[in-house]
């Protein structure tokens, strides 16, 4: 078996025989990660609306804070030190979510991106980044959580049917700080996102939550690293999606790393996968490595399974038509996360996506 | 006045070694207004009568006929068999993650009535049922069945009952799992239900304690696939005095 600690992101250009490319059809990335894309500084990651008090958005040289080893993102920083800095002050509770997004761009072009987002200490703040429209977009976003703060991001992949979006979302996380990330991916034609988190001081802590639609053609792909190397951190990871239609394809990967120093870990991953139509592709991998015993729980469980005969027969004995049952169960499947993001606006458009693709698969 | 009228009805099901028959031969008419009891052993078919006249997926029938004032039951979908009046009140209710008790209600209610209830008037609806069935208000923010104790399911199964108000509500071991309280409360909401609609109940039970409140018109012994014995009231008195055996053995 692999050691996670090997499963780490090559470096050269992926062939799709390493562990961490071998999911991911490469032909359909564009060329973002063997050099052949042309790449373009877009900068296009926007406000939408006034910034809040306390928070500022530049665009300016970027230092990276990580090393990775994703070939795409170490392309991205030898094309350019150019990018956008969302910084959100120390000491401020921002009451209103900062809103964020991106639009078409381009498909004979890659926007090379890099994008960091910075908090301060003792501060809170919910950051939602809308990615509509078609495009190309290879992205490096980093997210420092500074002692004590608790940052909630909301990352929507809502996008038009050819866009090819490859990024990967590396929380950095600081002592006694929370972060939570919820990723909804309900559009596109390949996207591959990577929120990876770092533990680096004790009693940080981090919420992995996702949910997926994939229909006919489309490959999703979301692969989590949370590296516990400092003692009393906690992690939660929690992600579902549905499929229908045929090629449709998701990989779920979640890797939880346990070092020797990692005392007092507490984490849980969980996955589930809602099949619903022949000819769809749903791979599932828990990984979990343990370095000490000293722990407070280690856990992860993964299940992927069709519509409950039961739930449908049970709502429809009160005259519920099998539409209307399998778009009820649907929600409710997804409901748990989605209600998450806590803005009606947004669940709503969310949950009629859905609804909308459920009902195209159904065709 | 409506009919339900069953007729020869044969129901097998498939297992590994082959389709297994349940039912064989079952015939039974209840009309608007009446309460039959269907009483009888454990595995002698009963719950496979209530399920087949819903239209569960795993059953097969093999002969046989169920009318609704005459129109074939089993040629409708299970959400059509509802729509026509007929309501099963489940032994085992199925949870339905994510979905709200007050968002299933009102999903059934504009499914069943063709068009959405008036919010106003729908929200008192709910409450009364809630209230005369003893249920938190909070209930109706959790998720379908998720969770819920065995008392607080039949609850909810006998609200559906008075919120839906089919023409005919098979009940199927409602009273299973049910304290003396619990039994009293959900019996009180069906015998309120059958005032207030004037449907057809068919008791599905293994004991005769909730004919102490729920009066059946009608007793059918059921045993082996079939009805073997039919009779009034008093024959549930004669079959608490000295049990199955007799049916069981012959």
């Amino acid at each position: 078996m692999t050691t996670l600690q090997s499963n780490i992101l090559e470096k050269h250009t992926p062939s799709g025989r390493e562990e961490a490319w071998r999911f991911t059809p490469l032909k359909r990335l564009g060329g973002m990660h063997d050099g052949t894309a042309t790449p373009v500084l877009r900068n296009s990651l926007m406000a939408k609306g006034e910034l809040p008090a306390g928070v500022s958005l530049t665009r300016t040289t970027i230092t990276a804070v990580t090393e990775t080893d994703d070939a795409i993102v170490n392309r991205i920083r030898e094309f350019t030190d150019q990018g956008t800095i969302l910084e959100i002050a120390s000491n401020t509770e921002v009451a209103s979510p900062i809103f964020l997004g991106r639009a078409t761009g381009a498909l004979d072009t890659a926007e090379f991106a890099r994008v960091l987002i910075k908090v301060g200490t003792h501060t809170k703040a919910t950051v939602i980044i809308e990615n509509t429209g078609d495009t190309h977009l290879a992205e490096d976003l980093e997210i420092a959580v500074g002692p004590g703060s608790n940052l909630t991001l909301i990352s929507l992949q809502e996008w038009g049917a050819q866009t090819v979006h490859a990024g990967r979302h590396h929380a950095i996380v600081d002592r006694d700080a929370t972060f939570k990330s919820i990723v909804v991916t309900v559009g596109g034609n390949l996207v591959r996102l990577l929120p990876t988190v770092d533990f680096i001081a004790p009693g940080a802590s981090c919420d992995l939550s996702g949910v997926y639609f994939a229909t006919a053609g489309q490959f999703f792909e979301h692969r989590m690293f949370v590296d516990h190397k400092v003692p009393n951190a906690k992690s939660r990871v929690n992600y579902k999606g549905a499929l229908a239609g045929d090629k449709a394809h998701t990989v779920w990967i979640g890797d939880v790393f346990i070092r020797a120093a990692a005392e007092g870990t507490d984490t849980y991953e969980l996955n589930r996968n809602l099949l619903l139509s022949d000819g769809a592709r749903a791979d599932s991998v828990p990984n979990l490595e343990i370095e000490t015993g000293e722990i407070v729980g280690a856990g992860h469980a993964s299940t992927t399974g069709r519509f409950d005969d039961e739930q449908l027969f049970y709502l429809m004995s009160r005259g519920i038509n099998m539409e209307d049952a399998r778009r009820l169960v649907v929600r409710g499947f997804f409901n748990e996360i989605v209600s998450e993001i806590g803005i009606d606006e947004i669940q709503n458009r969310i949950m009629t996506r859905i609804d909308n693709e459920l009902a195209k698969a159904g065709k | 006045m409506s009919t339900l009228e069953i007729r020869g009805l044969k129901v097998s099901v498939e297992t590994e070694q082959g389709a297994i028959e349940i039912l064989k031969g079952v015939d039974l008419t209840i009309k608007s207004g009446e309460t039959h009891a269907i009483m009888g052993p454990n595995g002698s078919g009963k719950s496979t009568l209530a399920y087949s006249i819903a239209g569960h997926p795993k059953y097969t029938i093999t002969g046989g006929t169920v009318t609704l004032d005459g129109a074939d039951v089993l040629e409708m979908t299970v959400d059509e068999r509802a729509k026509a009046g007929l309501f099963l009140a489940m032994q085992y209710p199925v949870e339905v993650p994510g979905v709200s008790v007050s968002n299933f209600l009102r999903t059934a209610a504009t499914a069943l009535r063709g068009e959405a209830p008036k919010l106003r008037e729908w929200v008192g609806e709910v409450k009364a049922a809630m209230e005369t069935l003893k249920m938190d208000p909070s209930f109706a923010q959790r998720n379908v069945n998720e969770g819920f104790s065995g008392g607080e399911k039949k609850r909810h199964e006998i609200m559906q009952l008075e919120l839906l108000k089919p023409k005919f509500a098979i009940l199927d071991e409602t009273d299973s799992g049910l304290d003396v309280d619990a039994l009293r409360v959900v019996s009180e909401g069906v015998v309120r239900a059958k005032e207030a609609n004037n449907h057809g109940i068919l008791l599905i039970t293994h004991y005769t304690r909730i004919l102490k409140y729920i009066k059946p018109d009608f007793v059918h012994v059921f045993a082996n696939g079939r009805i073997v014995e039919e009779g009034g009231p008093e024959l549930a008195d004669k079959l608490e005095a000295n049990g199955y055996a007799e049916y069981v053995s012959a």
